[in-house]
């Protein structure tokens, strides 16, 4: 097969309209009699609400309504769930606007709707909520001791789930008769998504036909609206639209169900008006769900030859003050899960505390689990390169699974699908010319300078599958995806997917898998996605699926489009279906042998409509739809490099070389792949060396602002050089594999080894991430006065 | 984000501008609005009018009188950066603030005027022996450099003023900015200027100002008076940078940088500073 177009790095078909202000996103939606809605949120951590004083801002002029949590609650407004419950897990409700009490700063306590924005602002003002102030408690860690602060009552000593795999006693053994056991306590520190959009939400009540429709800045409509249906707002699924059109990134915090699903909806139905919600930034800062936030320790058993035998991790994960949507899944079934990271490592335990606190809540950000579980492994891996004084490749290398033991049972439940990984490290060693960059270290050290080199391997799952598993582990829905393609009867195709782009390219990418799978011209191929009234039941985009699920669900719908279009040529053409051939590259459809007894596209396209000549059995129309569930991950892999430079007198990091070789699978646009593992490298080394989200003692989010909280920049970087290997997925008949998260995830841990490498003269061992010039001064401070 | 109700107001002409602020009670004057703007969006001032100054054309523009150059106050940072015969302390600290848009529409005056204590402009005219210069109803008036940025967010400009240029003397000395920048503002965690002139082998002027580590931006006299009068080589500077340390007051501390790492780095960019002026100097 020859593909036109899979493979090319087609120009993005909706970059145009994105760079020409032309995309429609929901803050740009008006409709004729739209409300505005302004949330109050509490200025407190953790709190009683005492009263709340609503009757000056009623009384504003403009205003329309001012509604509190309690009358929200008596109309029958339910809490928002939690859709991945582990056994034994602990929860409490979370209601949409707070009631009672107050448990995170930015938690919504009332909300006005006015006339116009600036009018719900100003009445904000005018709203008197009395707080009797509790202590907070911020760490993961500190809130499962004995007397910490109580954030629900629903949830003894703050820990919601704690989830094991492995046994102790299998891995104290190993631990008990290794030659080395490495040591570290880390912290991977809370981070804060900053998609470039801000949330929003419109919705409409429609009371003649008991319809709502929610616009809405989401990753997956569909399982918004489920959530709607069944949990929060109690409508019938069928009476609830949900649309979400141009979405301005996401980062996973555009996966999960918002209290503003809920109050803007409910305002609407009972004002019969429309109302609309739009996020500010600092809103944002205070509502999107965080990242991150583990509390680890960690312990790799080996050899002295550098052979690993075990693992032995601990983890607290803050799940901040509710359970956003998917959170208990992060650190569990997307964290431990990838602990044999591209390696042979027999005996792996690992354990994760999911733990409340007064802190926005924690759910999946850009890598989800899979960025904590590279982080902690290749951390180790360097110390024990280290600690045994062998190259850090070399010991990597020693511990590959090979290219011919795949599939690959790992002892954390993975079947890894495919990878090289030995000759991943041939490729990246040769892009990144390590050979040269340790010249340039030791000449550099020689001069005193403090120059290293970081190196990761790292292991993705993408795709999350299968149904069966996911379901059994606590999840509240499959993983499987829709496909619909329709061929009108002038040959041209309608395709829709479940899955949903903010960013992704979905528009370019599955419009090039469908055209080659049929051989038409892309250009007659239109991808419609995000409107639950327009495509089929689907579970969105997240977890690097869209790709290998929802691109395979496309192929598979063509398969069928394909096979219909054969037996309708064969039946016209009278000969049997098995001597026709579908020509994928003109999307003509001939007798074996003869291409000059053919039908076209376009005829075939027009029988299916006429419908006056067509093989017994075979409806009319054509149109076909797939769901298909897949049968495991993919496991993209990587290999990076980077050369780091530490201003001895400043701590300041210069990144001076950064080389890149992932392993994604097939390709099927290799610009919007190179976009995304560059964007992805650009967002991990904002990890290891910026952004914090800083809580103070109290609760009070410190660093809530871009004048605090540190993103990364295009001067921060050198030219990135990234390449590819390709081995392809068995798993799916595209053999792609995810490419959304591997940037990301590989980046942080390779700059941070490169830091810790820069500095391991100075016999600094470790710093916690991010790397900022403070941080590292510290601890070159520490080390020169011999602490 | 959206500010309180506020009027709006423009000023063709100075005049005009005093007229507008006679008439109305607490009005904030508009320049290139990247500092008041965010501030109304955060709700953290509320006036119940702006007068747009933006668009008065006698405030905008460098000129120069024999040794001294006058920066009119909505003169942009970029028209700064941009600026050939300005010292290089200026333009490189011009050319440091945010990011391009910012400088396109950040002005001179409003920066100087709003006086952030991280602002780089006030720390770079301090050590260039620079003079403000208002209007009133009654008058016009100028103050140096070093009485104008009084504290916090405050300065020697009268509510009832204008600042309307800057005068930069440009005397060939050699100056230099060094900045320590905060990853995520990008204001200045340190920022150090300094102007030294050298005649004979030897400093005989040297002034010196610090930004970012105090309440606002200070001169450091021990250094000035330490560097005066010795040559300028690696070890007289890093001996004059070391004395830094007690003409700081109220050291700040924040998340980025404790008052113990702003108070490591003020020597180490001291030394940057001074070392590249004193390059500069010849």
């Amino acid at each position: 097969m020859s593909n036109k177009y899979i493979g090319e790095s087609i120009k993005r078909v909706e970059d145009p309209r994105f760079i020409q202000g032309k995309g429609k996103y929901v803050a740009n939606l008006s409709i004729p009699g739209m409300l505005h809605a302004a949330i109050k949120r509490s200025p407190y951590a953790h709190a009683v609400i005492k009263g709340i004083d609503t009757s000056k801002a009623e009384a504003m002029e403009g205003v329309v309504a001012v509604y509190v949590g309690q009358q929200m609650k008596d109309d029958g407004i339910g809490s928002l769930p939690c859709g991945f419950n582990p056994p034994d897990i602990k929860t409490a409700p979370h209601m949409p606007l707070a009631v009672d009490k107050v448990r995170h700063v930015g938690d919504g306590v009332a909300v006005v709707i006015a006339e116009s924005p600036y009018i719900a602002y100003d009445a904000l003002d005018l709203i008197d909520v009395q707080y009797e102030p509790l202590s907070a408690v911020i760490d993961p860690k500190k809130a499962a001791q004995p007397g910490a602060p109580q954030v629900h009552d629903e949830i003894p000593n703050n820990v919601s789930f704690h989830w094991p795999l492995g046994t102790r006693e299998e891995i104290n053994a190993v631990l008990a008769s290794a030659d080395k056991v490495i040591e570290l306590d880390l912290v991977n520190q809370r981070l804060v998504p900053n998609a470039m959009e801000p949330r929003a939400c419109v919705a409409q009540w429609d009371a003649f036909s008991d319809e709502m429709t929610i616009w809405t800045t989401s990753q997956n409509p569909h399982i918004i609206r489920l959530l709607l249906s069944l949990a929060t707002m109690g409508l019938p699924e069928n009476k609830l639209r949900v649309i979400s059109p141009d979405v301005g990134g996401g980062f996973g915090s555009k996966i999960f169900h918002y209290a503003e699903e809920v109050i803007v909806p409910w305002a609407s139905k009972q004002l019969g008006r429309p109302v609309k919600w739009v996020s500010t930034r600092s809103e944002a800062f205070v509502t999107d769900a965080h990242g991150r936030d583990h509390v680890t320790t960690a312990k790799l058993a080996l050899k002295n030859d550098g052979t690993f035998l075990g693992l032995d991790v601990t983890t607290y994960a803050n799940m901040g003050a509710y359970l956003s949507t998917f959170a208990p899944m992060i650190p569990t079934a997307l964290y431990i899960t990838l602990f044999s990271g591209l390696y042979k490592l027999p005996v792996i335990f690992g354990e994760a505390y999911g733990t409340m606190t007064h802190t926005v809540p924690v759910d999946a950000y850009r890598g989800a689990g899979r960025p904590e579980a590279s982080y902690m492994l290749e951390r180790l891996v360097d110390l024990a390169a280290r600690e045994l004084d062998m190259d850090p490749i070399e010991l990597r290398r020693k511990n590959f699974i090979q290219p011919d033991e795949f599939p690959y049972q790992t002892p954390v439940a993975m079947i890894y699908d495919s990878g090289d990984y030995p000759k991943l490290f041939d490729s990246l060693e040769a892009l990144g010319d390590y050979a040269g960059l340790k010249a340039k270290r030791d000449a550099a050290r020689a001069e005193g300078r403090l120059v290293g080199i970081g190196i990761s391997g790292c292991i993705e799952a993408s795709g999350p599958a299968p149904s069966q598993v996911a379901v059994g582990l606590g999840a509240g829905v499959g993983l499987w995806e829709s496909g619909v393609i329709r061929v009108h009867p002038t040959g041209k195709v309608s395709v829709m997917t479940g899955s949903h782009t903010h960013g992704q390219g979905h528009e370019t990418a599955f419009a090039q898998i469908v055209a080659d799978e049929l051989g038409i011209p892309m250009e007659d191929v239109e991808i419609i996605h995000g409107d639950t009234g327009r495509t089929p039941f689907g579970l969105g985009t997240y977890g690097s699926r869209s790709a290998s699920v929802g691109g395979t669900a496309l192929a598979v719908s063509a398969g069928k489009v394909r096979d219909k279009m054969l037996k309708i040529a064969a039946h016209q053409l009278e000969v049997d279906v098995e001597d026709m051939v579908f020509d994928r590259t003109t999307g003509t459809m001939h007798v074996k042998g003869s291409p000059e007894q053919s039908k076209s596209f376009v005829d075939i396209s027009v029988a299916a409509l006429m419908a006056n000549n067509l093989p017994e059995g075979v409806e009319p129309g054509l149109e076909e739809t797939t769901f298909y569930d897949p049968s495991n991950f993919t496991f993209p892999n990587s290999a990076h490099i980077a050369l780091i430079e530490i201003d001895r007198d400043t701590g300041q990091v210069s990144l001076l070389e950064y080389a890149a070789v992932d392993d994604v699978g097939k390709v099927i646009n290799p610009m919007i792949v190179e976009g995304q593992l560059v964007g992805g490298i650009a967002q991990g080394v904002g990890q290891a060396l910026w952004e914090n989200c800083v809580y103070d003692e109290q609760g009070q989010l410190l660093s809530g602002s871009f004048m605090d909280y540190a993103m990364p920049r295009a001067d921060g970087f050198p030219m990135l050089k990234v390449s590819r290997n390709e081995t392809p997925s068995p798993t799916n008949p595209l053999g792609v594999k995810g490419a959304g998260e591997m940037g990301t995830i590989a980046a942080t841990i390779t700059v941070a080894n490169g830091v810790m490498d820069a500095l391991a003269p100075l016999g600094i061992r470790h710093i916690d991430i991010p790397h900022t010039p403070q941080r590292i001064w510290q601890a070159i401070q520490a080390q020169s006065n011999g602490h | 984000m959206y500010p309180p109700k506020f009027d709006y107001y423009r000023a063709n002409s100075i005049d005009e501008a005093f007229a507008l602020m006679g008439q109305l009670g607490d009005a904030k004057l508009l320049a290139g609005g990247h500092s008041l703007i965010p501030a109304l969006k955060l709700r953290l001032a509320a006036p119940s009018a702006l007068i747009d100054i933006g668009r008065i054309g006698e405030l905008k523009g460098i000129s120069r009188n024999g040794s001294t150059a006058t920066i009119g106050a909505l003169t942009t940072h970029a028209t700064v950066a941009a600026a050939s015969d300005l010292p290089a302390a200026l333009t490189e600290a011009a050319g440091w603030i945010g990011d391009p848009q910012v400088r396109n529409r950040g002005t001179v005056g409003g920066n100087i005027a709003h006086a952030d204590p991280a602002s780089d402009l006030p720390t770079v005219l301090t050590a260039l022996g620079a003079t403000m210069n208002m209007r009133g109803l009654n008058g016009a008036r100028s103050v140096s450099a070093d009485d104008f940025f009084i504290d916090l967010f405050m300065t020697a400009l009268g509510e009832d003023e204008i600042l309307t240029s800057v005068d930069v003397p440009v005397d060939g000395a050699g100056t230099a900015y060094a900045k320590l920048f905060n990853p995520a503002s990008r204001y200045a965690i340190v920022g150090v200027a300094a102007k030294v002139s050298v005649s004979g082998g030897q400093c005989t002027s040297a002034r010196v100002a610090l930004g970012g580590l105090t309440p606002s931006a200070v001169r450091a006299p021990s250094v000035e008076a330490a560097l005066v009068g010795k040559a300028l080589t690696a070890d007289n500077i890093a001996a004059a940078a070391a004395q830094v340390g007690g003409d700081l007051d109220d050291v700040m501390g924040d998340i980025h940088a404790s008052e113990e790492y702003r108070r490591a780095m003020a020597p180490i960019y001291v030394q940057r500073a001074v070392s590249k002026a004193a390059e500069r100097a010849g």
